[in-house]
């Protein structure tokens, strides 16, 4: 089975099916990863352009880097350093990169629906990078990917996404990707930083920390921004570690072979507790590689590439 | 110019009848109606139109648009605006003053009067801004924009915030009888928000508006208007609560009316799906409850109006992030087809009482001639195909913009002719060729 999709914009309109070839596929690549020449020539010839409208360091130099090891040509539009600074439209900037004619446009912009915008005005592939607090399927991918590892599938599992769900578009497109592949997810959180209506979807939703980790195999802390508590959605950051937290004495609510992800920048000793952070659970140093390896998967399916060719 | 209208479907909706026959305009007036024209009526008719088979109704009336003049004529100007009116059946628009400058004093309205005069096909009531700039902070000079011409005060698109100031102005209102037409929305409720709060915002990841800054400001105003003596028209209503708080005020004798559109009766926010921009109004469509809630207040009287909140923008305006998205979309061309297809056909409302909506109600609201159809009224007269079929094809409207939510939607019933103080300012144009060889240039003697 090949991915047939132009692009990759989030794991809502995907399949079961989809999910599984990109993880599948991700678990091949991994394997490059390991050697000592990271470099095959599967999309020689074939060029990326990365756009982050934000800031993300990592996530750029995650989808470069598998980019890189693949063989395309990867340029970078940096919003803060372009034409967009002069007032240029998100439409103009996407007409003017598409008429130098790239494979693939990776982006990454702080509006809700930006990927799907771009999708529509171009002919080449779009993979969105994260869209507002829409979705961030390649990290909810690379997420899975690491369960499946630990834990050798999905299917019913149970998995706690703690924090600000409201504003994460990890969380959505976890909450999608989950599902799909037979996981019981819960929400965690204080109201405020639910989205309206949350409990329309097929979720499980605890405001009380000890009772949305209890018996879980899956905690997936979500990063806090200071802005959320200058807009008035909890009182102070001090407050909600206590109550929102994930700490070494609460995880013991969970099952005794948790998993704690996260999906970075960490602000320890906020949302997550130094000794969580970097303790026996945690797995995300093991999220960052798989990130990559996630990337280059759908850089691959999406252009193409033979199977033979990825294994030279 | 003395016009014969012959054989149509007369609906009155201010006497609640409807019969056949004949209706002849001079001098800008009808002149009489009834079953059949006296032959010593009918000499010197200098054109006699065929309406069989059509609806004749008083001169559509729309109390909310945007024409954009002056300081935004590339979304709109007062002419094109004019001429979208005319071709959707409307006889009279009342401009919004969100104009750039405001709308806000006896300059500005005089400006567009006389923009009206000199461009306009159809009648311009404009409205003028209840504080000066739309700011919010100072009331603006309304006794003199009404002698200029003003006929209410309004703070669409900038609802007034404070209570006090709220208070203060339906009690100058009061003083100087005019209405006040209000945007119902706490601002602080719907900070960043482009779109209604509830399931899809939230799959969408889009900042929602939830429907209470709507019902708090209803209700607040509707209070207001009890205490003041303010007779209170409440724009665009569109949430449940919002309409079961104006039947309750109603119930217990506030002077207060409201208005909906058709987008409320015909979209809900699951059409925002796939940040569908030009489906991005405010207030945002809503949910399937209440837009079943907007047709039973149709349906018992509770909305008096249907509006358009014809609100044009240019394509950069709506081709781009759904969160930089102008809000609004047009509607003067597709209003009259979508009334007689989703509230007329669907069984909502009669013919009559969808009219009365959009022509009667209106007059009445605003405390303007027009809205009958007898001896005396103007002769701003509309006439209508309830059975045309025809499709929405935005390349072929006439508004200087083309930000419509219905594009190739297949709708029944649609403006044939539109007349303006017995003048035609509007007719299809295959109609029109029609006639001419049907009557053999009888008609240009
Ligand atoms: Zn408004």
């Amino acid at each position: 089975m090949n991915l047939t999709r132009k692009d990759i914009l989030g794991l809502q309109e995907m399949s079961s099916e989809e999910i599984l070839l990109i993880l599948n596929r991700a678990a091949d690549m991994k394997e490059i990863l390991s050697r000592d020449i990271k470099k095959v020539p599967t999309l020689r010839g074939k060029s990326v352009v990365t756009m982050f409208f934000e800031n993300s360091t990592r996530t750029r130099m995650s989808f470069e880097m598998a980019a890189k090891i693949l063989s395309a040509d990867v340029s970078g539009f940096a919003a803060s350093t372009s034409s967009v600074q002069k007032g240029e439209s998100l439409k103009d900037t996407i007409l003017t990169l598409d008429a130098m004619k790239p494979d693939v446009f990776v982006i990454r912009h702080s509006a809700s629906g930006a990927a799907q915008f771009t999708a529509s005005l171009t002919g080449a592939h779009v993979i969105n990078a994260g869209d507002g607090a829409h979705e961030h399927p390649t990290q909810a991918l690379l997420d899975m990917l690491t369960i499946i590892e630990h834990k050798g599938g999905i299917e019913g599992l149970t998995v706690a996404i703690v924090g600000d769900i409201a504003h994460s578009r990890v969380a959505r497109s976890n909450i999608w990707g989950l599902m799909k592949l037979g996981a019981t997810v819960r929400i965690v959180g204080p109201e405020t930083l639910l989205p309206a209506e949350i409990r329309q979807l097929p979720v499980e939703v605890h405001t009380d920390l000890r009772s949305g980790i209890r018996g879980c195999d899956v905690v997936n802390v979500l990063r806090i921004q200071l802005e959320r508590q200058e807009a008035g959605l909890f009182p102070s950051l001090r407050e909600y570690a206590q109550r929102f937290g994930v700490n070494s004495n609460v995880l013991r609510e969970a099952q005794p072979d948790v998993l704690v992800m996260h999906p970075g920048p960490m602000n320890r000793g906020v949302e997550i507790a130094p000794d969580v952070a970097d303790g026996e659970f945690s797995v995300v140093t093991e999220q960052v590689t798989n990130g990559v390896a996630v990337r280059m998967a759908l850089l691959y399916l999406l252009l193409g590439g033979s199977p033979d060719a990825a294994s030279n | 110019m003395r016009l014969r209208i012959e054989g149509g479907q007369m609906i009155d909706p201010a006497s609640g009848t409807s019969r056949a026959g004949d209706l002849l305009l001079d001098d800008g007036v009808i002149a009489w109606i009834g079953e059949r024209l006296p032959e010593a009526e009918a000499r010197g008719v200098d054109r006699v139109f065929d309406a069989s088979g059509l609806v004749v109704a008083p001169g559509l009336m729309d109390m909310h648009v945007h024409l954009r003049e002056p300081g935004h004529e590339y979304k709109e100007t007062i002419e094109t605006g004019g001429r979208a009116a005319a071709a959707g059946g409307f006889t009279a628009v009342v401009p919004m003053p969100n104009t750039l400058p405001a709308t806000d004093n006896r300059a500005t309205v005089e400006f567009v009067a006389r923009r009206a005069r000199e461009t306009s096909p159809v009648r311009v009531y404009p409205a003028v801004a209840a504080t000066r700039g739309n700011e919010n902070t100072e009331m603006s000079e309304i006794a003199d924009a009404k002698d200029a011409g003003a006929v209410a005060v309004t703070d669409d698109a900038f609802p007034l915030q404070s209570a006090e100031m709220t208070r203060r102005v339906m009690e100058y209102c009061r003083t100087f009888d005019l209405p006040l037409l209000t945007h119902c929305e706490d601002k602080a409720l719907t900070k960043r928000g482009v779109m209604n709060e509830g399931i899809t915002s939230t799959v969408m990841g889009l900042q929602g508006m939830p429907k209470a800054a709507e019902d708090l400001q209803v209700a607040r105003n509707i209070e207001l208007a009890e205490m003041t003596g303010c007779r209170l028209h409440i724009q665009h209503i569109s949430s449940e609560r919002a309409i079961e708080l104006v039947r309750q005020a109603k119930a217990r004798g506030v002077a207060v009316t409201c208005e909906t559109c058709p987008q409320y009766f015909c979209l809900t926010d699951e059409d925002v799906r796939g940040y569908n921009t030009l489906a991005k109004c405010n207030p945002p469509l809503r949910t399937k409850a209440d837009q079943d809630a907007v047709k039973a207040g149709l349906a018992d009287g509770t909305i008096d109006a249907i509006a358009t909140d014809h609100a044009p923008h240019a394509v950069n305006e709506k081709e781009c992030e759904f969160q930089t998205a102008a809000f609004g979309m047009t509607g003067l061309e597709t209003a009259l087809g979508l009334v007689l297809t989703h509230l007329v056909d669907a069984g909502i409302l009669s013919l009559g009482e969808a009219i009365g909506k959009m022509s009667t109600a209106p007059a009445r609201i605003l405390n303007l001639p027009g809205g009958r159809l007898e001896a005396g009224a103007p002769a701003d007269i509309t006439i209508f195909d309830p059975a045309a079929e025809w499709v929405v094809d935005p390349a072929k409207m006439r508004s200087r913009s083309r930000n419509t939510a219905f594009a190739g939607w297949e709708l029944t019933g649609r403006a044939v002719a539109t007349l303006v103080r017995g003048e035609i300012v509007y007719e299809d144009s295959a109609r029109h060729s029609a006639q001419e060889s049907a009557h053999g240039g009888k008609d240009r003697k």
